[in-house]
């Protein structure tokens, strides 16, 4: 490779059109795929890029779904519990709060970035990039936003806290009466609209839209 | 089937953030550090000191892990009859109490996930050392089922913090957290942090024998 010295790593006709596997640096030439197709590493088997059967326009759609469930879900209480005559009722905000003040701050702090912040960033982010990219244009910003995205991805965990209110209704239910209240509705949605966006290989928007606005490289 | 190249030997990098191919800087083109044309993350041929800080995060969340398990991670007291629940405690509680699917759900995600992440990510990083190529594809398999399930050991956490929140009958019933649960939310977050550190990569890495 004698590329010269200032093109350190620049995108030519070379390295166009190849795909690199992230899990064992083998080098692919790009297939077309169809809506709904994913190409699987030859070496490793996972999965190198997915074509999703969906369009910008859909994809906002349901991310601003998302945020009105995300918005319920949070603010609305989860469950009530009844005792003697007694009602206690918890939102989001509550069990944070309460972990809180229980002595244990690791996990108000761990709950509050897992459930809360990352959540609802990452719905926002992709909002903002959806809005745009629905004309196959980039977003002020959409470099960062797009990074940002890689790196807080793993960290939204309100699946596992769907499954855990699960766990919760079941052992109070020994003791307690319980009233399922809207907010646990609202995560049921949610957790079926992260099932749709897991699917999604966001990465595909680097090559779905162009940098017009210019976004000079610095 | 032919060879497959690797993105080492043609002197190409993938950037791991936005997937694009790029070309690694030849010896003697200086020190700087690459960077992806694209998204401006930093280019790693592998990712850096990898053994170091994932071993070093194995282990660390490995001593959060037994304080996890040892010490009870919520207080349960109602009418001043007190009962402290260890992870296991609960597990059999849920088991002997009449839900015994849900019992293995947690089982799995408390007990398991968190063993299946410090055995498969110590075996991956011993086998990877000495540049083995036993079982590689099962191997990267394990790396990646390892990233798809290590957050759902958070289940417990979330568990206790609602419980917490919702039994609060004073007198009659009330549940607490104790500082079992803080370590083990530390260790979740810790074996995740040791998984993003290791670089499947180089189970592919050192000589390959045929078609293993």
């Amino acid at each position: 490779m004698d590329a010269s010295p200032s093109d350190v790593a620049g995108p030519d006709a070379a390295t166009h059109g190849l795909l690199i596997c992230e899990h064992c640096d083998t080098v692919h030439r790009r297939g077309p795929l169809a809506h709904g197709e994913m190409a699987e590493c030859a070496r490793c088997g996972a999965v190198l890029e997915r074509c999703r059967g969906m369009r910008a326009d859909t994809m906002l759609a349901l991310i601003v779904t998302a945020l009105v469930v995300f918005a319920q879900a949070t603010l609305w209480p989860i469950v009530t519990l009844g005792l003697n005559g007694q009602y206690v009722a918890a939102t989001l905000w509550d069990v944070i709060h309460m972990m809180w003040l229980d002595h244990s701050q690791v996990v108000a702090v761990l709950a509050a970035a897992t459930l809360y912040v990352f959540p609802l960033a990452k719905i926002l982010t992709l909002g903002w990039l959806l809005i745009y990219a629905r004309s196959g244009r980039r977003a002020p910003g959409f470099r960062r936003l797009m990074v940002a995205l890689h790196h807080f991805g793993p960290w939204t965990m309100s699946e596992v806290f769907v499954l855990g209110a699960l766990v919760s209704i079941v052992k109070a239910h020994l003791y307690f009466d319980v009233l399922p209240d809207p907010g646990i509705y609202a995560y049921a949605v949610l957790m079926l609209l992260i099932t749709v966006f897991a699917g999604i290989d966001l990465t595909r928007l680097w090559d779905e839209t162009c940098d017009e606005d210019a976004e000079v490289t610095p | 089937m032919s060879v497959l190249p690797r993105a080492d030997e043609l002197g190409l990098l993938g950037c791991h953030v936005c997937g694009q191919v790029c070309r690694a800087p030849g010896a003697g083109e200086g020190d700087a550090v690459p960077a992806c044309p694209r998204c401006g993350s930093v280019l790693h041929r592998r990712k850096p000191a990898v053994y170091t800080r994932t071993w070093a995060l194995l282990i660390a969340a490995f001593l959060m892990y037994v304080p996890a398990n040892v010490l009870p991670i919520m207080r349960t007291a109602s009418l001043g009859d007190i009962d402290d629940n260890t992870i296991i405690s609960g597990v059999v509680e849920l088991w002997v109490k009449g839900s015994p699917g849900l019992a293995v759900i947690v089982f799995c995600a408390s007990i398991v996930v968190p063993m299946l992440k410090f055995l498969a990510l110590g075996t991956l990083l011993v086998t990877c050392r000495r540049g083995s190529n036993w079982a590689r594809r099962q191997r990267a398999q394990l790396y990646r089922l390892v990233e798809l399930i290590g957050y759902w050991s958070m289940l417990d956490v979330f568990v206790v913090a609602l419980l917490t929140a919702l039994v609060r009958f004073g007198f009659f019933s009330l549940v607490e957290p104790l500082p079992g649960v803080v370590f083990f939310g530390l260790t979740v977050v810790l074996t995740m942090f040791a998984s993003m550190c290791f670089d499947p990569r180089l189970i592919w890495d050192g000589k390959e024998d045929s078609d293993d």
